[in-house]
C-alpha cells in the first residue's frame, strides 16, 4: 500500500481518474507514512480525520465525474497559512493556541480544486532562517542521509538532537522534507529570500516562487509583504506546474495582486525550448564557491544548448548588493509586521506589570532568538537619523537590482541560469549560531529575484560528491512561469530523475 | 504666515502685547459606510467590537484594500478647499505600540498626501474675513478605544473605531486669536458638512482638533509651540487657545523658556496640562506601506467629482448677496448649514427675499435655538413660513399678528390660510368698519381729543385704543390716516 506514496502527483491524479487507486486509499498511505516519520518533525500538525473525510468527499467526486484539477491528491501545508479551524502558529511560540476562522486564499483555492490536507508543516520561525532550525517546534531532518551515514546512525540521531543530520533548507524546511520525504504529493511553501528554492535545492526536489503578485497573500502571515509570494514545492517539474496553477490567481484582498489569466503550466512542460536565449549572469561566479557547483552550472549550459536554447553571457553588475540591502528591506518590514504580535488579541500572552511590561515579557518570550534579531535590525534601519542612510539606500539598490534584470530581458534574454545555492545542504547545528551572516549567505542566488519581484524556479541537476542534492536555479521575465517550466523540464529530463533516499526513519 | 494681528487682538501683557499663533490639525472622520481599509461598519454606537473584521483586528494574515469611497471623500473635500490635488499619494505605516492599535502600525500618509495647499476664507464677525492657509490634507486609518471603567485590575479595547478614516486637515499658523480658532473650525466644519464628507459631529467625536499654540512678540520671530491634543468642541478650542496663550505668556514674562511638548486641555479646570513624556517620545519609523500600492488617479476622476460638486457656502453667500440683495451678515448666517440655506431659498422662492431672510433669521431661528431644534426638524416647514410671509405682503394679517399665527403654525400645526380664516384673524381694510370704531372712541374721550389737538403725539394712544377695539385686526396704516384726518392733525 505505501508503493503509492512514491507516485508523483500527476501519477497519481491519472490513476485517481482511471479508477486504479481511490483518494482514501493514497491518503490513508501518506497518513501512515506520516506517522512512521514522526521523527523527522517535518509536520508539526497532523489531521488525518479531516484529511479521511476530504479523501471520501474527493472519491465521491471522482465517482460522479465531476473531479477538480487537484482531487483527491493529498497535500501538505506549510504552517504559515491560515487553515480554517486549524493550529496556524508560523511556528512561533507568539502564536500559541492561534487557530484562524478563516482560510488563506491559496489554500481555500486548492479545497475547491480538490486536495486534501494532511497537516501543517514546520518551517523557520516566520520564515525567517534558511535551515528549519529557527523553529519553536526544533528543526527538521532532511530525508538525505549525510554522506557515510547509515541508517542506524541516522535514527539514532532522530531520536536525540538530530545534530549532524542534514537541514532540509529553509524556511520551508518542512515542506521540502515532507516531500522529498514522499509524506505528501507536494506542499505549499513561500518565498521571502529563497524559501522555497533552497529547500528544494537541499532536498533534490522542485520548487517555483511566482512573480510578486501571482498568488495571493491573503490569509498568509507576512514576513516581508513586498517580497513575500506562495508557490508550491513538489518532486516533479510538471508537479510543480499543477500545483501553481490552482495556487495563483488574482485576489481583490490582496492590493499587490495582479489581474492576469492564469494560463494551464501543465501545458508548457515538455514544449521545446529551441531558439530560447538563455543568460549566464557573470556575477554568479563568486568567490569560494565549490567546484562542483561550478560544474553543475556548466552541465545545464549544455544540456540547454543541447536542447536547442542561445547561450548568452550576460551581466548583472548590481547583483552583489543583492543580499546586504535585502537584510535591510525584508526585517524592516518585518518589525512592522510582526508588530501586531502583542498579546493583547490572541496568541501568548505574558502578564506584567502594565501594558508596557506585557508587550515586552510577552515578545520577549514569544519570539525566537533570529526573529528577535531581524525585529531590531529592522527598527533600527527605520529609526529617525538612520532611515535615509538604510532604508531609502536600500530601496535605491532595489531598483537598481530589477533595472539589470530588465535590461537583461530587453536584450531578448528569456530566461536566466544560475545555481541554486553556493553549496549542498550542511548539517543541523553547523551553521550560523556564532555568526548569521554565514546563514544569510545561503540566499546569495536567490534574492536578487525577490528583489526584483520575478519567478525563480529551482530543479534538481545531479548530486554532489558526497552524494547530495544541487540544484539548479531559473530566473524568468515578469508573469513567464510558462518559460520556467519548459526549460526546467529540459534539465530534469536531461539529469535524470534524482532517486529520493528510501525510508530509513 | 507671518501677517500681524490687528492691536486688538494682541494681549496685554506685563512687559507689553503679545500676539497669539494657532495652526491646526482636525480630525475629521469621513462619511462612508465602511472603513478604511476593510469593510466593516463605521456606524457610531454599535455594541462593543460588533463593527470588527478581520483587518480591522490585525488577525495574522490579513491585508488591507482601499476604500474608493474614502478617496472620493477626500478629493471632494481637497476641492472644497481649493486646494491641489495629488494624482499620486502613498501611504506609510506610523509605527507604535497601544492596545487601541491591533496593528501596532496606523495606516497613514506622510510624504506624500492625497491633497496639497489650500485655503478656507473664515468669516470671523460681522466686518471681519480672514484667510488661512491649508497646508496638506491627508488620508489616515483610526484607532480603537481603550477602556479602563470595565474591571479595576484590567483595561479592554472598543475596536469599532479601529480603522475608520480619518481626514486630517493641517492649517498653516495664519490664526491669531482664540475667536479665530473658533470661527476656522466652525467654517471647516460647515465646508465639510456642505459637501457630505463629514457630520461634523463633534460629540461622537467625528470632529477633532490638536492645535498648535505659540505666542510672540507682535510681528517677531514665531514662537516654541505646543500642541493641544485632541480638543472636541469649538468653544473648547478657544478656551484651550486663550489659556495655553496666557500660560505661555506668563512663563515668558517671568523669564523662564516653553518646552515644546504635547498638552491637553481640561475643560473642568480651565487649564492646560502636559501628557507624560512617555506618551509622546515616539519614533514613528514612518516608512511606506508594502501591502498598498501606491493611489493614482487621472485628472479626468478628478474633474467628474469637480462636477458634482455643490454649491459651496462662499459661493452661495455671494449669490444670497448678489441675487436676493441680503445684507453680507444675514447672508452669512443664512449659509451656515445648507439645510437653513436651502430652507432659506423656499422661502424666499417668488417672495419678498428680505423679508423671507427677517422671518428665517429672526423668528425661525430665534425660536429653534430657544427649544435647541435644527431646520430638520423644525416644525414650521418652509412652505408654512412662505405662506405666512405672503399673507403678510398681501396684507391679510398685520406682522403682529403674523407673529401669533407663527406661534399657532409651530405648535399646533396647519395651514396659515385656514387657521387665519378660522380664527378671524384677517386685517380689517373696510373702511367702514374702521371709522365706527374710529367714531367709538373719539366720543369716548373728549377730553383726550382736545390734548390731541395740542399734542400730536397722542395720536400713537388713540391708534392703540382702536387697534384694541378690532382685536388688533384693524391696519394700522389705514387707523392711523383716519385719525388723523377725525382729530384734525
Amino acid at each position: 500500500m505505501s508503493d503509492i506514496t512514491r507516485l508523483t502527483l500527476a501519477e497519481a491524479r491519472d490513476a485517481l481518474a482511471a479508477k486504479k487507486i481511490s483518494s482514501l486509499d493514497l491518503t490513508k498511505a501518506h497518513i501512515e507514512a506520516i506517522e512512521k516519520a514522526r521523527g523527522l518533525n517535518a509536520y508539526i500538525v497532523e489531521t488525518p480525520d479531516k484529511a479521511l473525510d476530504m479523501a471520501k468527499a474527493a472519491d465521491a467526486r471522482i465517482a460522479s465525474g465531476n473531479a477538480g484539477p487537484l482531487d483527491g491528491l493529498p497535500l501538505g501545508i506549510k504552517d504559515l497559512y491560515a487553515t480554517e479551524g486549524v493550529h496556524m502558529q508560523a511556528c512561533s511560540h507568539i502564536l500559541d493556541g492561534f487557530k484562524p476562522p478563516y482560510e488563506s486564499t491559496v489554500t481555500s483555492q486548492l479545497w475547491r480544486d480538490g486536495a486534501v490536507m494532511l497537516g501543517k508543516l514546520n518551517m523557520d520561525e516566520f520564515a525567517m532562517g534558511s535551515s528549519n532550525e529557527t523553529s519553536y517546534y526544533g528543526p527538521v531532518a532532511s530525508p538525505w542521509l549525510p554522506a557515510g551515514w547509515d541508517a542506524d546512525k541516522g535514527r539514532a540521531a532522530l531520536k536525540g538532537d538530530k545534530k549532524g543530520l542534514l537541514v532540509p533548507g529553509g524556511s520551508s524546511g518542512g515542506s521540502s522534507s515532507a516531500v522529498a520525504a514522499h509524506l505528501c504529493l507536494a506542499a505549499t511553501a513561500t518565498d521571502t529570500g529563497g524559501s522555497i528554492r533552497q529547500p528544494a535545492a537541499f532536498t533534490g526536489t522542485v520548487g517555483i516562487k511566482p512573480t510578486y503578485g501571482r498568488c495571493s497573500r491573503w490569509g498568509v502571515a507576512a514576513f516581508a509583504s513586498s517580497l513575500d509570494q506562495a508557490g508550491p514545492i513538489a518532486r516533479t517539474v510538471r508537479d510543480t506546474a499543477i500545483m501553481l496553477r490552482s495556487m495563483a490567481g488574482y485576489d481583490a484582498k490582496d492590493s499587490t495582486s495582479v489581474n492576469t489569466p492564469v494560463p494551464d503550466y501543465e501545458k508548457s512542460v515538455g514544449a521545446s525550448i529551441k531558439g530560447k536565449k538563455i543568460g549566464i549572469p557573470k556575477e554568479y561566479r563568486i568567490d569560494g564557491m565549490p567546484a562542483e557547483i561550478e560544474a553543475l552550472w556548466q552541465k545545464g549550459i549544455e544540456w540547454l544548448r543541447a536542447a536547442g536554447a542561445e547561450i548568452v553571457d550576460i551581466s548583472l553588475p548590481h547583483t552583489k548588493t543583492a543580499l546586504p540591502a535585502y537584510y535591510i528591506v525584508a526585517p524592516a518590514e518585518a518589525s512592522s509586521n510582526l508588530a501586531r504580535y502583542d498579546g493583547v488579541r490572541y496568541g501568548l500572552r505574558v502578564p506584567g506589570k502594565d501594558i508596557s511590561s506585557m508587550y515586552e515579557n510577552t515578545r520577549a518570550e514569544g519570539f525566537g532568538r533570529e526573529v528577535r534579531r531581524r525585529i531590531m535590525i529592522g527598527t533600527y534601519v527605520l529609526s529617525a537619523g538612520y532611515y535615509d542612510a538604510y532604508y531609502v539606500r536600500a530601496q535605491k539598490i532595489r531598483t537598481l537590482i530589477k533595472r539589470d534584470f530588465e535590461l537583461a530581458y530587453q536584450d531578448g534574454i528569456d530566461a536566466i541560469l544560475t545555481p541554486a545555492t553556493p553549496s549542498a545542504a550542511f548539517g543541523i547545528g553547523e551553521k550560523g549560531s556564532g555568526d548569521p551572516v554565514e546563514m544569510y549567505l545561503n540566499d546569495v542566488f536567490t534574492v536578487t529575484v525577490n528583489m526584483a519581484g520575478l519567478p525563480g524556479l529551482a530543479v534538481p541537476g545531479g548530486l554532489s560528491a558526497s552524494g547530495l542534492p544541487l540544484g539548479l536555479q531559473l530566473i524568468g521575465r515578469p508573469f513567464e512561469e510558462e518559460t520556467l517550466f519548459s526549460v526546467a523540464e529540459v534539465i530534469e529530463q536531461a539529469a535524470g530523475r534524482i532517486s529520493l533516499p528510501q525510508a530509513w526513519w | 504666515m507671518n501677517a500681524t494681528a490687528k492691536p486688538s487682538k494682541l494681549i496685554k501683557g506685563a512687559t507689553g502685547d503679545w500676539e497669539i499663533v494657532v495652526g491646526m490639525e482636525i480630525h475629521a472622520q469621513i462619511t462612508s459606510k465602511s472603513k478604511l481599509f476593510s469593510g466593516a461598519s463605521t456606524t457610531f454606537g454599535g455594541e462593543q467590537n460588533s463593527h470588527v473584521s478581520l483587518v480591522d483586528a490585525a488577525m495574522p494574515g490579513m491585508l488591507p484594500v482601499i476604500n474608493e469611497e474614502c478617496v472620493r471623500q477626500a478629493i471632494r473635500t481637497g476641492l472644497g478647499l481649493k486646494a491641489k490635488i495629488n494624482h499620486r499619494s502613498v501611504f506609510d505605516r506610523k509605527n507604535y505600540f497601544y492596545p487601541d492599535l491591533p496593528q501596532g502600525y496606523q495606516i497613514s500618509q506622510f510624504k506624500d498626501p492625497i491633497v496639497g495647499e489650500g485655503e478656507v476664507i473664515v468669516d470671523v464677525s460681522a466686518t471681519e474675513q480672514i484667510i488661512v492657509g491649508v497646508e496638506r490634507l491627508h488620508l489616515e486609518q483610526d484607532a480603537g478605544k481603550s477602556l479602563h471603567d470595565q474591571s479595576p485590575t484590567e483595561s479592554f479595547v472598543d475596536l469599532n473605531r479601529s480603522g475608520v478614516a480619518l481626514m486630517e486637515i493641517v492649517s498653516r499658523p495664519d490664526i491669531r486669536s482664540a475667536e479665530e480658532a473658533r470661527a476656522y473650525v466652525t467654517k471647516l466644519r460647515t465646508i465639510l458638512r456642505y459637501l457630505g464628507t463629514c457630520d461634523g459631529n463633534m460629540e461622537e467625536g467625528s470632529l477633532r482638533a490638536d492645535v498648535n499654540v505659540s505666542v510672540r512678540r507682535p510681528g517677531g520671530p514665531l514662537g516654541t509651540r505646543c500642541e493641544i491634543k485632541n480638543v472636541n468642541s469649538i468653544r473648547f478650542i478657544g478656551q484651550a487657545v486663550e489659556v495655553e496663550a496666557r500660560r505661555q505668556i506668563a512663563i515668558l514674562e517671568d523669564g523662564g523658556k516653553i518646552n515644546q511638548e504635547t498638552r491637553l486641555f481640561d475643560p473642568a479646570r480651565g487649564e492646560t496640562r502636559a501628557m507624560r513624556s512617555k506618551e509622546e517620545a515616539h519614533d514613528y519609523r514612518y516608512f511606506p506601506d508594502p501591502d498598498l500600492l501606491p493611489l493614482e488617479f487621472d485628472q479626468a476622476y478628478v474633474d467628474a467629482l469637480a462636477c458634482e460638486l455643490p454649491e459651496l457656502p462662499d459661493d452661495k453667500r455671494s449669490r444670497f448677496i448678489a441675487d436676493y440683495g441680503l445684507p453680507p451678515y444675514d447672508a452669512g448666517v443664512l449659509v451656515m448649514e445648507r439645510e437653513s440655506a436651502d430652507y432659506f431659498e423656499a422661502v424666499a422662492n417668488g417672495r419678498d427675499a428680505k423679508m423671507a431672510a427677517n422671518w428665517v433669521i429672526n423668528e425661525l431661528f430665534g425660536r429653534l435655538n430657544k427649544e435647541s431644534k435644527t431646520v430638520m426638524t423644525s416644525p414650521v416647514s418652509a412652505q408654512q413660513l412662505g405662506a405666512i410671509v405672503d399673507l403678510i405682503s398681501a396684507g391679510t394679517i398685520s406682522g403682529k399678528l403674523a407673529k401669533d399665527l407663527f406661534e399657532i403654525v409651530w405648535s399646533e400645526g396647519g395651514d396659515p390660510n385656514s387657521i387665519v380664516e378660522q380664527r378671524g384673524m384677517k386685517q380689517v381694510t373696510d373702511a367702514g368698519a374702521i371709522e365706527t370704531a374710529v367714531d367709538e372712541i373719539i366720543a369716548a374721550n373728549p377730553d383726550k381729543v382736545e390734548q390731541a389737538k395740542a399734542k400730536p403725539t397722542m395720536l400713537g394712544w388713540f391708534v392703540g385704543q382702536v387697534m384694541k377695539q378690532t382685536g388688533g385686526k384693524a391696519n394700522p396704516q389705514a387707523v392711523n390716516d383716519m385719525l388723523k384726518q377725525k382729530l384734525g392733525i
